[in-house]
């Protein structure tokens, strides 16, 4: 259950938009379902009252959104963000792709959010969804109510969180959280500890789902190139669908290749793919190389960092050396 | 009409397979997909397969010719074959209404050969929905999942599975398989279809209304101002178009070989920047002209050249997998006031 209450930002947007401080609000709006939420902006004190809303299913991460919204006016944006969405907010400052001055920030503790396809496995034909302190109740069309732990439906990255800090804020909703000692890397190192074929074949599994939609590029808040090289037909590369099953693995490692320092571990790519492909663990093995190679780096951590892999020190270890301490880690 | 006991149900696929290819809806780790069936395998009790049973008919990616380079010459190689017959069982009433939708694009003139090639050699077996989900709204579109169409419609109970041919190719099949089979009345498949068209009547989108939708209604929704903000988180990714059983938008494009050229036709997207790029640029120039393209192709451009069939079946996979959570019940419910509260 999360600790701050619907009410709290409703109130909270409404005043800053009546005293002026902001000119229009980016928050989750209710839907169809319970479960069913869809970032949005709000203009009035009215919308907000109806339309928004603080659950378990606000995963949303809205950083990437202000690249567009701060230039549409030169009113302030008022956005709520979760512990995890300010270090994308921060990387996305570091890279100069919006004026901070242009937004207002508002923390929101988070207690991690629900993954809807567990839920959804849980329970066919979902009425409702009810929170009861750690419980989950389940109202569902046909089999009644089912009482589930919360524990069990929460999404992979917020069972691994690596952080209940808010790295920015211009305001905080409750009390800040601090960073976790999380166990992301275990799933990492568990491929790792595979054969080279094995790794072939988990992936080649993962991977050969994949419908080359992008929402992975499209939402993730690392991927802001105006004009993406899948898009542009003078690049030659512009496939829309993979021509053979090949294709699929390059366009994934190609893109996270060019997020490499810069992608935050959000777990956006993962919760947004149709087809349940584990893409941030992608992500998450460069990010643990660049730890073991260079020294603990978290991208996002604060404004104007420079990622070790472009930032050349004289302690910088040698390619041949990373080769071998990359082996030891296969 | 026929039966025949679940208990039996094996040897029924083994016998289809013996001729055919048989696709069945299997339960996997990440939801339920289409896969050939063989010894040992299960029929899923899913819904909603992930992926729609449009890729037997409309693959995602498919080769349509090679051309062999040799010095200045340029040898044009025809990849197409005889398809094998297949059988499909297990399809949801909404995604055989897609193959309606399908084959009015690709069988009208000139008939897309690579398209009707798959759809002759393919059986359908449908089955009703006696476990309908939140997001699913068929019956909008006068779909009655109780009833799908298919060259056989099957109903399965508790013990039961109950099977009926509606075409030549259906008797055909049900015919061979006679031997599995006994003849029954309809009384129990009349049952269960009582008790789903009063499980659909209970929907939470039970009431969603297309009346203000359909065919010649271009000018009435074109410039709607709700378009704007309907759109205004919309990621611009691909998903709702290639999950959708009916969205049949294609690019053709050549993949260079290094000795040769493939030409293959994969999906496109109306969500894409350059979907229908043109000489002079593109005219929708950003994602609110790209997004009402769909929801208008969907509930006015289709209807206007086809009769007033609508080109969305209410399968509900959109609802289930867009990013972001915008989707075509939304639409509906903003701008189809009239009958949607």
């Amino acid at each position: 259950m999360q600790e701050i209450t619907r009410n709290a930002l409703v109130e909270k947007a409404s005043a800053l938009l009546a005293d002026g401080t902001v000119g229009r609000v980016l928050a989750w709006k209710r839907g169809e379902f319970d479960y069913d939420v869809t970032p949005a902006v709000f203009q009035t004190a009215e919308e907000l009252a109806r339309d928004l809303v603080w659950n378990d299913f606000c995963g949303a991460n809205f950083s990437k959104y202000l690249i567009k919204e701060t230039e549409k006016s030169d009113e302030k944006v008022l956005v709520f963000l979760k512990p995890c969405d300010t270090y994308s907010f921060n990387q996305l400052l570091t890279e100069h792709r919006f004026n901070r001055e242009k937004v207002y920030v508002i923390g929101v503790p988070c207690a991690g959010m629900l993954d809807v396809e567990k839920v959804k496995k849980s329970a066919e034909g979902i009425a409702s969804i009810t929170e009861d302190s750690d419980k989950i109740v389940i109202e569902t069309l046909f089999d009644g109510a089912l009482t589930l732990d919360r524990a069990s439906l929460l999404a992979e990255r917020c069972i691994n969180c690596k952080s209940k800090k808010h790295t920015a804020y211009d305001e905080l909703l409750g009390e800040d959280g601090e960073v976790l000692d999380s166990a992301r890397f275990d799933e990492v190192a568990a491929i790792e500890a595979m054969t080279p074929d094995e790794r072939f074949a988990f992936w080649q599994n993962e991977l050969s789902r994949c419908i080359r939609c992008n929402a992975c590029r499209n939402v993730c808040p690392a991927c802001t190139c105006e004009k993406c090289v899948f898009d542009n037909p003078a690049s030659g590369l512009e496939n829309k669908a993979a021509s053979d099953s090949f294709e699929e693995k390059m366009f994934h490692i190609i893109r996270a290749f060019h997020v490499v320092g810069r992608c935050t571990d959000c777990g956006e790519c993962s919760r947004v793919c149709p087809q349940q492909i584990p893409l941030h663990l992608l992500n998450r093995k460069f990010i643990k190389d660049i730890d073991n190679f260079y020294g603990e780096y978290q991208a996002g951590a604060e404004v104007g960092s420079r990622a070790p892999i472009v930032d050349y020190t004289t302690e910088d270890l040698e390619p041949n050396e990373a080769v071998e301490r990359g082996d030891d880690n296969a | 009409m026929r039966k025949i006991s679940l208990a039996n149900l094996d040897a029924l696929f083994a016998a289809i397979a013996a001729e055919e290819t048989l696709y069945l809806p299997q339960d996997t780790e990440k939801g339920a997909v289409y896969a050939e069936w063989c010894e040992g395998a299960t029929l899923s009790n899913a819904l909603n397969t992930v992926r729609s049973p449009k890729d037997f008919f409309f693959p995602q990616t498919e080769n349509l010719m090679d051309f062999k380079v040799e010095g200045k010459s340029i040898e044009i190689i025809d990849t197409r074959k005889e398809c094998e017959d297949f059988v499909i069982f297990g399809v949801r009433a909404c995604d055989v209404r897609s193959f309606e939708v399908l084959d009015r694009v690709f069988l009208s003139e000139p008939v897309d050969t690579y398209y009707k090639n798959r759809r002759d050699h393919g059986v359908i077996i449908s089955m009703a929905c006696t476990r309908p989900a939140e997001t699913c709204f068929c019956q909008t579109f006068g779909i009655d999942a109780a009833a799908p169409e298919g060259d056989i419609v099957c109903h399965k109970t508790e013990d039961t599975l109950y099977l009926d041919a509606k075409t030549e190719k259906g008797e055909t099949l049900l015919a061979r398989l006679s031997a599995l089979t006994e003849e029954c009345d309809t009384s129990a498949v009349e049952a269960q279809q009582a008790l789903i068209r009063e499980r659909m009547a209970k929907l939470p989108l039970a009431n969603l209304s297309a009346s203000d939708f359909g065919a010649d209604k271009t000018m009435e929704f074109f410039n709607r101002p709700e378009w704007k903000e309907l759109s205004q988180s919309c990621l611009g990714c691909g998903t709702c178009t290639f999950v959708c059983p009916t969205c049949q938008c294609y690019d053709i494009k050549d993949f260079d070989t290094g000795h040769g050229i493939k030409r293959f036709r994969c999906w496109d997207s109306c969500m894409y920047s350059e979907f229908t790029r043109m000489a002079h640029g593109n005219n929708r120039l950003t994602q609110v002209e790209r997004f009402r393209q769909r929801f208008m192709h969907k509930l006015v451009y289709y209807p206007t050249n086809n009769d007033g069939l609508f080109s969305c079946v209410g399968c509900g996979r959109c609802l289930a997998k867009c990013p972001i959570n915008m989707n075509i019940v939304k639409v509906m419910k903003t701008l189809g006031g009239k009958d949607n509260g």
